[in-house]
């Protein structure tokens, strides 16, 4: 442990700090995107049309397995030279682009899942009422299907958070670019990468164990709800 | 495409390291030894807490400094991140996997008079597996799209060779990346396809 230095942990601690308003603001930019781009996925695969739904599923599957950082690269690099539609985009946008993207495809998996667990007699019922396709969705699908998700929602938040230093690499001022570049500058790497690897786990440890929590909790007020309804039903 | 033999030797060899790690942990968690049990649930926490690439670059630079070794090539510490990071994610699901075979399995075993080793190796592990062979595979793939950082760290991997293609003619930047894509998508579609069968192996003959 002789090439520890404090000093330098203290010197590095407020330049690896500035980065972090960056790092957050990506999170949740990235987060927001992903979360409405999350709904466009799985109402294009909830068209029945045969054709297009194939080509979503598999579109869907390319961005899942592909690894994120060449579709930064792709977004940032490439996207300029697209003919027509291309154009030049600054660091950040191009990173919620890519990564929000990129999480978009689990986030529409999720939805879907919530959309499937919601009881089949809701939507006949829905039907049964004469509700328009509107109507519907807002009033008694989405309210339902929406609320057992939120907990893996978060877990994505969680999950995106630890991926956004890859927009490091095409130069977002964020906490791990902050610290590559104190490394570079006075060939010190230890102290700020550490500095880093500390953030992380104090930002993302707290709210992991938020996110079980809150998942018990759900699980705890839907079950209650189910076996109240039951007893309703019993008694009546 | 010149850098695919170290991004599939990446691959393969973090799998290998990294499945073995995930059952290491994923048993110690469930050691009755409150040392082990707890040392293993701080690992877990430790490399799930923190973002992969940090731990690459943490793995890179700092550990060399800090404990004066050397970790060898780039390529070992490239294997040795991905592998411990991944590790302690499987290790969950090994953990809940075992945990979720039905408890008069064991007790069956206990009555037959096994050991407890003959009964993890015999009776609860073979049930286990099969439960977790879906998840291994999404983690599969999730560690293809990790084998892509380890061009950070100074590796010519197929973005690598990618990269110098761009520069070369910045013209062609759309095709090269593109051809990237197709290319890790290639190398996932088997594993897609082997682990929607593995969904069904796991779900046949299972009572639910």
């Amino acid at each position: 442990m002789d090439n520890w230095s404090w000093e330098i942990f203290f010197d590095a601690f407020p330049v690896v700090l500035e980065g972090l308003g960056i790092t957050v603001g990506l999170t949740l930019a990235c987060y927001l995107f992903s979360l409405i781009f999350g709904f466009v996925w799985t109402f294009l695969r909830r068209v029945p049309f045969k054709p297009l739904n194939w080509i979503v599923t598999w579109v869907m599957e390319f961005i899942r397995s592909t690894p994120p950082l060449v579709q930064l690269f792709f977004i940032y690099f490439a996207w300029p030279m697209v003919p027509v539609v291309g154009m030049t985009l600054s660091p950040f946008t191009s990173a919620v682009l890519g990564l929000g993207l990129h999480f978009s495809t689990y986030i529409g998996e999720v939805y879907r899942s919530g959309i499937e667990g919601v009881d089949k007699g809701q939507w006949e019922a829905s039907q049964a009422l004469n509700l328009s396709t509107r109507q519907k969705w807002l009033k008694i699908i989405l309210p339902q299907a929406i609320p057992p998700t939120i907990p893996m929602l978060g877990n994505y938040l969680i999950i995106m958070f630890k991926e956004v230093p890859l927009a490091s690499t095409i130069g977002v001022v964020g906490i791990l670019h902050m610290a590559n570049s104190y490394g570079a500058q006075y060939w010190a790497y230890l102290e700020p990468l550490t500095i880093v690897a500390i953030l992380f786990l104090v930002l993302s440890y707290p709210s992991a164990i938020l996110i079980s929590k809150l998942e018990k909790r759900m699980n705890r007020r839907f079950d209650k709800k189910e076996t109240l309804n039951s007893s309703k039903g019993a008694t009546t | 495409m010149r850098g695919i033999n170290i991004t599939i030797s990446v691959l393969i060899a973090s799998a290998i390291l990294g499945y073995l790690m995930a059952f290491i942990a994923g048993l110690c968690r469930l050691s009755s030894n409150v040392f082990i049990r707890k040392a293993t649930g701080f690992y877990i926490e430790l490399f799930r807490g923190t973002s992969l690439i940090v731990q690459l670059f943490w793995l890179y630079y700092a550990v060399p400094m800090l404990f004066d070794i050397q970790l060898g090539s780039n390529w070992l510490v490239g294997v040795i991140a991905i592998a411990l990071n991944y590790g302690a994610y499987m290790s969950e699901i090994v953990r809940g996997s075992i945990l979720s075979v039905a408890k008069g399995q064991t007790e069956a075993a206990t009555a037959l008079n096994m050991s407890s080793f003959q009964r993890m190796r015999l009776i609860i592990l073979p049930q286990a597996v099969r439960m977790m062979l879906p998840e291994f595979g999404n983690y599969l793939i999730q560690m293809l799209k990790a084998t892509s950082l380890v061009y950070l760290i100074g590796m010519n991997d197929i973005l690598y060779y990618g990269n110098i293609l761009r520069s070369n003619d910045l013209s062609q930047a759309p095709t090269v990346y593109l051809l990237l894509l197709v290319f890790y998508f290639i190398l996932a579609l088997p594993i897609i396809w082997l682990t929607r069968k593995a969904e069904v192996i796991s779900k046949k003959g299972v009572a639910s």
